[in-house]
């Protein structure tokens, strides 16, 4: 009898594939012979769209990139202008920009647990890390009034501060969370049927990540302990001490789950740290061209009126370069590349995102497996395609 | 007898529900067909080809050994019910233990010759 | 109220109101088709009214082990929700679509529904309440339940629909491999009793239930009996993750309520089952008095085994399909010959 190959598509309206991602899959039976991602249906035109704002205005927009951990991509640009402009920020800044990425690196990892898990089929882990995340949406909201799209930070600096109130928020949560990721674990890390369900799945090899350009958690499943934290700190990263997790190295899904699980913890003691040496100063640059005045100040003074003003519609202006500054967001390597002409707006600003990275290798490791582990391997990526389509 | 005009009663009563529910759907549902409401679904993306193709379902030994076994427990059931309080149970034991040995080796056989595997 | 209490008491009260009309001229054969009829409708009321109660609790329960309150906002306690869903789903649009087979489509969810009612003929409810008592009732109803499946294959073809259509063969191999693990599981208990009759498998357990001499039996069946009724962590028929909706994926109004109850119905008689060969059926807890009507007892029971069902779903992961197969084939129909072997051994040395 002869057997045909049967092409499908998984996507973009497909309750796992996180998004609008769509694969082509030609399927032999269930077991996939081929892989084909299709990106692009949430194309907004991001690069593009910075050329035409000025570099405060571009801000905002950076939150709908990986729309799920906001501050981080909010850093990544942040830094990058700083890089170009050249400007310092004060200590108490750079420690409130790292206990808020932080916070982030958990919120996403959060998400990624339970929508990994609920791809698996555990839909009890799913109610429990949003139930926790929820804690993190609500110290962002205290921290700056946004839970999602945060904007949190600034060029120059962060626009509030940490004060007491916060200090506790943000203690009581770190106190309580890795009780909550034991409880995850009691129903997943030594589940037989998660463990059937990840172990020995989807298996990247050191060498394939490499040549694919994989980072963060998923480049460490595959037991490369490469951290942008690490390797080339930002942010006063080399001030605090943490671990950089690499799993067993095989490099499956089961590894990443680990590799993501430790990262919180990881993430929680870096938080601990940084709360307890929280230094006092000035949370924003000392530089008039390109921070605007209090609003305290733009209230009573006129020139302080105007000049806020023309920073607000004009923006400020950069000299001529360009500037590649990458940041270790949850998902991976987060870069900015910015080319300045000398006027007010970016000439040309690319993003390397990690998801879209990530996803390449998915025609790969996903030759041989079932629609079953597809879909697992999918959750295992992390990826998020406000982050891919740009 | 009278048990089983039960069942051939209560296989209508199945049925009359379920019409009964789809009659009353008719009555009062909305009907608006489109082109695109009455297209197979296929994650927002046109079918391609047809789903009615024939395809390597990978199980077929296990099929195979499936009527096997139902047919073996068709006399296994006879057995179980007369087991008890049976004046030669030990041999009745042993007669059973023969024949399910045989068929645990079979069980055996089948997967030394990867018959419990998807391939 | 005593007669609320006493059911056995109304049964017989409704025989002697039957047989008190035949004074009155009424022909025999009206008198047994209106018999027929209102235990009819009170089984169909039965399914009906249980499908909305499993699906609030499920609900419930779910959100119970989730840390959440589940519905809330429909009648008090959210304990409405399930019936405004059910009325939703009735006037919701019927969409066949234009690819698929209208009959088969038309018909699955029917042969779904109608073998899941059948199988109630031969519950014992309590000592005298049943519809009918089946001599062979065990057989007749996982005859039944293995009917329910060709409905969901049937649909899964039908629909015309890639997801689907997988979705209806997952559905083949799931029957293929626990139809004989479920049988197996239950052989220990015909050994014990004797017999395939329902009746006669309760007043056997009058001193001590099943579960005590079957204990591997009784897992073995649930386990079974979780797949044979699609529930999570074998839900791979509808995995709305892997195949969106599964066989079901293009159904719609009530031909998709039709799967829904007659999922539900199947999930009580799974456990109803469960209840009458290992838990004592309608039989009170050995060594109690029987205060507490014996059909209250079965309920309970079977309840009880909805709870461990809706707790397994709410807690695992979902099992890949070859997974699933493996594992029944080389964990649980070895497992299944080993208890008959056990409980044939321990029976022939005790004579």
């Amino acid at each position: 009898m002869t057997t045909h190959k049967m092409t499908l598509n998984m996507g973009p309206q497909h309750p796992s594939t996180h998004g609008v991602l769509r694969l082509v899959l030609e399927l032999d039976g269930e077991t996939i012979t081929a892989c084909e991602p299709h990106i692009g249906y949430l194309h907004r035109g991001i690069e593009k769209l910075a050329e035409s704002k000025t570099y405060h205005q571009f801000l905002p927009i950076t939150d709908r990139l990986d729309y799920i951990a906001a501050p981080s991509n909010n850093l990544a640009y942040c830094l990058a202008v700083e890089k170009l402009a050249g400007l310092e920020v004060p200590k108490r800044a750079s420690y409130i920009r790292m206990i808020i990425a932080e916070l982030t690196r958990i919120a996403s990892h959060l998400v990624w647990l339970g929508t990994h898990a609920l791809d698996i089929g555990a839909y009890t882990v799913f109610l429990y890390t949003f139930r926790e995340r929820e804690l993190i949406l609500d110290i962002f909201e205290s921290y700056c009034g946004a839970r999602l799209t945060t904007t949190c930070f600034r060029i120059g600096g962060v626009p509030y501060t940490i004060d007491d109130g916060l200090k506790k928020q943000i203690a009581d949560f770190i106190k309580i969370f890795p009780k909550k990721i034991e409880e995850y674990e009691g129903l997943l890390t030594k589940n037989p049927i998660w463990l059937n369900r990840t172990q020995n799945i989807g298996i990247i090899p050191k060498d394939t990540a490499i040549s694919y350009g994989l980072t963060g958690p998923t480049l460490r499943g595959s037991g490369i302990d490469r951290d942008i934290r690490k390797v080339n700190p930002y942010s006063c990263y080399d001030e605090v001490e943490f671990v950089v997790p690499k799993g067993r190295g095989i490099g499956d899904v089961y590894d990443r789950y680990l590799v993501r699980l430790d990262e919180m913890r990881e993430s929680v003691k870096i938080i601990t740290q940084a709360l307890e040496r929280l230094p006092d100063g000035e949370i924003l640059a000392d530089c008039p061209k390109v921070i605007p005045p209090k609003k305290e100040r733009v209230k009573t003074e006129i020139a302080a009126l105007i000049h806020h003003f023309h920073i607000m519609t004009e923006g400020f202006e950069l000299p001529k370069g360009e500037a590649f500054l990458s940041i270790e967001a949850p998902k991976g390597e987060l870069g900015f590349y910015i080319v300045s002409d000398g006027g007010n707006k970016p000439a040309r600003l690319r993003i390397r995102t990690p998801s879209f990275a990530n996803l390449s290798c998915i025609s790969e490791i996903g030759k041989g497996v079932m629609i079953a582990d597809m879909v697992a391997i999918i959750g295992s990526l992390d990826i998020v395609l406000g982050e891919i389509d740009r | 007898m009278k048990e089983y005009l039960w069942v051939a009663f209560f296989l209508l009563v199945g049925i009359a529900f379920c019409l009964g529910g789809f009659i009353f759907n008719w009555f009062i549902r909305s009907n608006k067909p489109s082109e695109s409401k009455l297209s197979t679904y296929e994650c927002g993306e046109k079918p391609v080809g047809s789903a009615w193709i024939q395809y390597d379902v990978k199980y077929y030994l296990y099929g195979l050994l499936f009527l096997i076994f139902d047919v073996e427990i068709v006399f296994i059931i006879p057995w179980a019910t007369i087991f008890k309080g049976s004046a030669t149970v030990t041999a009745l034991f042993v007669e059973m233990v023969i024949f399910i040995v045989i068929l645990l080796v079979g069980l055996i056989y089948a997967g030394k010759k990867g018959a419990l595997q998807w391939r | 109220m005593e007669l609320l209490y006493n059911t056995e008491r109304l049964v017989e009260i409704i025989g002697d109101f039957l047989q008190s009309c035949k004074g009155y001229g009424i022909p025999e054969w009206v008198l047994t088709l209106g018999g027929g009829v209102v235990v009819a409708v009170i089984i169909a009321g039965f399914i009906a009214v249980n499908t909305l109660i499993l699906v609030l609790a499920e609900r419930k329960v779910s959100a119970f082990i989730q840390d959440r309150l589940g519905p809330m906002r429909v009648g008090p306690w959210g304990c409405l929700q399930t019936v405004a869903d059910a009325l939703k789903l009735l006037q919701k649009e019927d969409i066949t679509p234009k690819k698929a087979d209208r009959l088969i489509f038309f018909l699955s969810p029917i042969i779904v529904f109608a073998p899941a009612v059948m199988a109630y003929v031969a519950i014992s409810w309590s000592p005298k309440i049943r519809v009918a008592d089946i001599n062979l009732g065990l057989l007749y109803i996982f005859a039944t339940g293995s009917l329910g499946t060709l409905g969901i294959i049937l649909a899964g073809w039908s629909s015309a629909n890639k997801w689907s259509l997988l979705g209806g063969m997952r559905s083949a191999a799931q029957i293929i491999s626990y139809e004989v693990a479920l049988i197996l599981s239950v052989i220990g208990v015909i050994m014990l009793s004797g017999s395939l009759n329902l009746e006669n498998l309760i007043s056997c357990q009058k001193d001590c239930w099943y579960i005590v001499y079957q204990p591997l039996g009784f897992l073995l069946f649930l386990v079974s009996a979780i797949a044979e009724t699609n529930r999570a962590p074998f839900d791979i028929v509808e995995a709305e993750q892997e195949l969106v909706g599964g066989f079901h994926t293009e159904y719609s109004a009530m031909k998709f309520a039709m799967f829904f109850l007659g999922e539900y119905a199947s999930v009580f008689i799974a456990s109803a089952l469960c209840a009458t060969l290992f838990l004592g059926g309608w039989q009170p807890v050995p060594g109690l008095p029987a205060v507490v009507p014996p059909i209250i007892w079965f309920l309970a029971k079977c309840y009880l085994i909805v709870f461990i069902i809706m707790w397994i779903r709410w807690t695992y992961p979902r099992i890949r399909v070859d997974q699933l197969m493996g594992f029944s084939w080389k964990f649980l129909i070895p497992l299944g010959f080993l208890n008959i072997g056990l409980t044939g051994f321990i029976m022939a040395i005790r004579g």
